[in-house]
């Protein structure tokens, strides 16, 4: 059986800049998998490409979803088939409730794949749920989103939207960054909320301190636009100890 | 095929027989031109009393020593005033026979705004539609009688200013040029010298308007066409609530559309007008397109009047368009809530004048201007606070958006405060629409458009939710439909 997401021999290059090098990564469903890497490695990269960033050009290789090819693909429509960022740096969309722009957002993708639009109280119920869980402030919703909203709020914010979503594929680009021991502790329990036996999660981080929440099943190392090295947990707590040290030469 | 050009051609085959000028009322035009021949026949065709011949005819003798201004952001050939028409009644006698026969870009249009079947027909000028339902697009339940009757009951004048000149004299004649002169600026005096018809509003004291009034069905039944006269009184205590404009693109072959409009408050009384211009922009390269030089103003003439007015234009090749408030009464107060969108080659240069004449004035002005396309987009506005305005407050926030590399943003305020008690803000900001911001909608699973529509919504918010609830929605599409293919 193939993995849910698959990724062969992919190289990208940004601005004639060639970031992705090669990279093959395979992810199956029910699993989650952590992308570890030195910094400049191409672990956002990674990230933007699978999901059609615009100025991230794809020179060579093939990424899939459920054999579906990703790259053929709008943003849109991939987001429809189930593929999710949680951004590093999530945007502020003055003017625009957070429920508004969550409603949109899920009506647009149920529209894109033949569903009918959720209903406005089955949606309100579905997101108060939501949100309680990730200890959100309901009226913080009512608010134009993440306007305002502190680092640790707009994390929440995308762990929200993906929860609402429920994506097949999520891909959280360094959701640990800026967040207190608290914040990650209930950011970790709403990504491990979604684990489930038809979803693949894959999180990219520079450190092993969400990996303490979010137990990974395979770990990989990023380095120089390509998968150098790839193994269970344990390899997340060596890189932790030693560094990315060893996969410089590989990175150069 | 369109009215006023059938009704063109027609005067072109009567030229032929050089009979000169027709005077014979039931003529449905005036020949091409502007003479004291033709504002005699406008006015005989209104059957109208001498007095307002009088008015007009000086108004036109004053156009005549006037120039056209050109001190607007604002680029056009010349017009040539006597290459035009100044009264067409454009009774299409031959509307299409079904919406079938009917341009299916604007049938297209319609089904976007969700504009039903039936009213479709109506705007479309199908023959046997309706003429005067297009209030339905309010309350399909009312149609005119009911509604006349219930203004009545409240003492509500509405009616067209035509029928106001011959059955309430005394009113129009005390009011009418009391705000705009005349001689105002050029367009405005063209229009005093050549207004077809418009609405005129009278709310008696103490009287607030049972109902919000709307221009929709009156003008598309009278379709009367280039020169609009508008006259709206609150006497003292009223309140009215006045919606102004089309939110249907009429596809209208007529280049110069000049309207006035004259709001006058009373003591304590309060009008709120709103406007969604959505004439025909001109095509993707500026050929065709409306040019509308509109003079509007609102007179708070005593104390404590209010005025709002609310704007949303998204139409015509040029708009020159300045809603002003004199606020005279102490502690009157004036608001300005404008959207501006141009695309494609549109022109734009419109905003406000706060005049600030009495004590303890207060005026806002909330301006979101986007341009899009190769488009012009230039805020223009005046606060002034005269010496005895002591304690005048303004605040203003413009605020533009640029969507695309290829179009122009401008904002010209002027500032004059002539007493130091006067206290004003202005606060303004430029912002393109951000690629990063896209991509983060469109990762959500919003189409691009979709995606457009929402962060322009979002920019737009502060004034939508000043409009009246149904404008709001409509005017909430209009924004779609008119940044369509603006990115990408």
């Amino acid at each position: 059986m193939t993995a849910l997401l698959s990724i062969r021999d992919l190289s990208a290059r940004v601005e004639e800049k060639e970031i992705l090098s090669g990279l093959s990564l395979d992810v199956p469903a029910g699993e989650v998998h952590a992308i570890m890497g030195p910094n400049g490695a191409g672990k956002s990269t990674l990230s933007y490409v699978l999901t059609g960033r615009p100025g991230y050009e794809v020179t060579s290789g093939t990424a899939s979803l459920a054999g579906e090819d990703l790259l053929a693909l709008e943003p849109n429509e991939r987001a429809a088939r189930g593929v999710f960022l949680s951004f590093q740096y999530p945007l502020e969309i003055p003017g625009v409730p957070a429920l508004t722009f969550l409603r949109t957002a899920l009506n647009a993708q149920r529209k894109a794949r033949g569903e009918a639009e959720i209903a406005a109280p089955d949606f309100l119920r579905l997101v108060r749920a939501k949100a309680a869980a990730l200890k959100i402030d309901f009226d913080m919703l009512k608010r134009a989103l993440n306007v305002g909203f502190s680092g640790g709020e707009k994390k929440r914010m995308e762990i929200l939207q993906m929860s609402v979503l429920e994506p097949k594929l999520a891909i959280l680009d360094e959701t640990d960054s800026g967040l207190d021991i608290d914040a990650m502790r209930i950011v970790a329990e709403g990504v491990n909320a979604l684990r489930a036996p038809d979803r693949a999660l894959l999180v990219i981080t520079h450190y092993q301190r969400l990996l303490d929440y979010v137990q990974p099943d395979r770990v990989h190392v990023l380095a120089g636009g390509r998968i150098v090295a790839s193994g269970g947990p344990e390899l997340a707590h060596q890189l932790e100890a030693e560094g990315y040290d060893r996969y410089g030469s590989l990175a150069a | 095929m369109p009215a006023v050009r059938e009704t063109a051609e027609q005067v072109l085959e009567l030229e032929r027989y050089k009979h000169g000028f027709i005077t014979e009322v039931d003529q449905e035009f005036a020949p091409k031109g502007l003479t004291e021949a033709t504002i005699r026949f406008i006015s005989a065709k209104k059957d109208e009393p001498d007095w307002m011949l009088e008015w007009r005819l000086d108004a036109f003798r004053r156009w005549q020593a006037l120039e056209e201004p050109r001190w607007a952001r604002l680029e056009y050939p010349p017009i040539d005033y006597q290459d035009a028409y100044y009264y067409a009644a454009p009774k299409a006698k031959d509307g299409p026979a079904s919406l079938d026969e009917v341009d299916p870009e604007l049938l297209a249009t319609y089904a976007k705004l969700g504009i039903p079947l039936k009213e479709q027909e109506v705007l479309a000028g199908v023959a046997g539609a309706p003429r005067y339902a297009v209030d339905a697009v309010f309350d399909s339940v009312s149609v005119v009688t009911t509604f006349k009757k219930e203004l009545a009951a409240a003492g509500v004048i509405f009616c067209p200013i035509s029928e106001a000149i011959r059955e309430h004299p005394e009113l129009v004649r005390k009011y009418l040029g009391s705000v705009v002169p005349v001689s105002d600026n050029y367009f405005a005096c063209l229009n005093s010298a050549v207004f077809s018809d418009g609405s005129f509003v009278y709310v008696p004291p103490g009287v607030r308007c049972p109902m919000e009034l709307s221009t929709y069905f009156r003008i598309n039944a009278a379709e009367s066409g280039q020169f609009e006269r508008t006259l709206i009184i609150a006497d003292k205590g009223a309140y009215v609530s006045y919606l102004e404009g089309c939110t249907a693109p009429m596809r209208d072959e007529n280049q110069l559309h000049a309207a006035v409009v004259e709001l006058v408050i009373l003591e304590d009384a309060e009008i709120k007008y709103s406007t969604v211009q959505n004439w025909y922009p001109g095509d993707a390269e500026g050929r065709g397109g409306i040019y509308n030089f509109v003079t509007k103003r609102a007179d708070c003439r005593e104390d404590r009047a209010k005025v709002s007015w609310t704007q949303v234009e998204t139409g015509s090749a040029i708009t020159w368009k300045y809603p002003s408030c004199i606020l005279r009464g102490n502690e009157s107060a004036g608001e300005f809530y404008s959207i501006a969108i141009t695309n494609n080659r549109q022109q734009a240069d419109t905003g406000t004048k706060m005049i600030h004449l009495g004590a303890n004035t207060r005026s806002r002005i909330i301006s979101k201007g986007i341009s899009a396309g190769r488009s012009t987009n230039t805020y223009r506005g005046l606060v002034s606070a005269h010496p005895k305005a002591k304690g005048a407050r303004n605040f203003t926030q413009c605020d533009s958006l640029l969507i695309g590399k290829q179009c122009g943003a401008h904002t010209t305020p002027y500032i004059e405060a002539r007493n130091a008690s006067a206290h004003f803000e202005h606060e303004a900001t430029t912002t393109r629409l951000s690629e990063d911001q896209l991509f983060y909608a469109m990762q959500r699973g919003l189409s691009q458009e979709e995606a457009v529509q929402l962060l322009v919504n979002g920019f737009v918010k502060d004034v939508l939710q000043e409009l009246p609830m149904e404008f709001a929605v409509e005017a909430q599409k209009l924004v779609a439909i008119s940044l369509e293919g603006s990115v990408g």
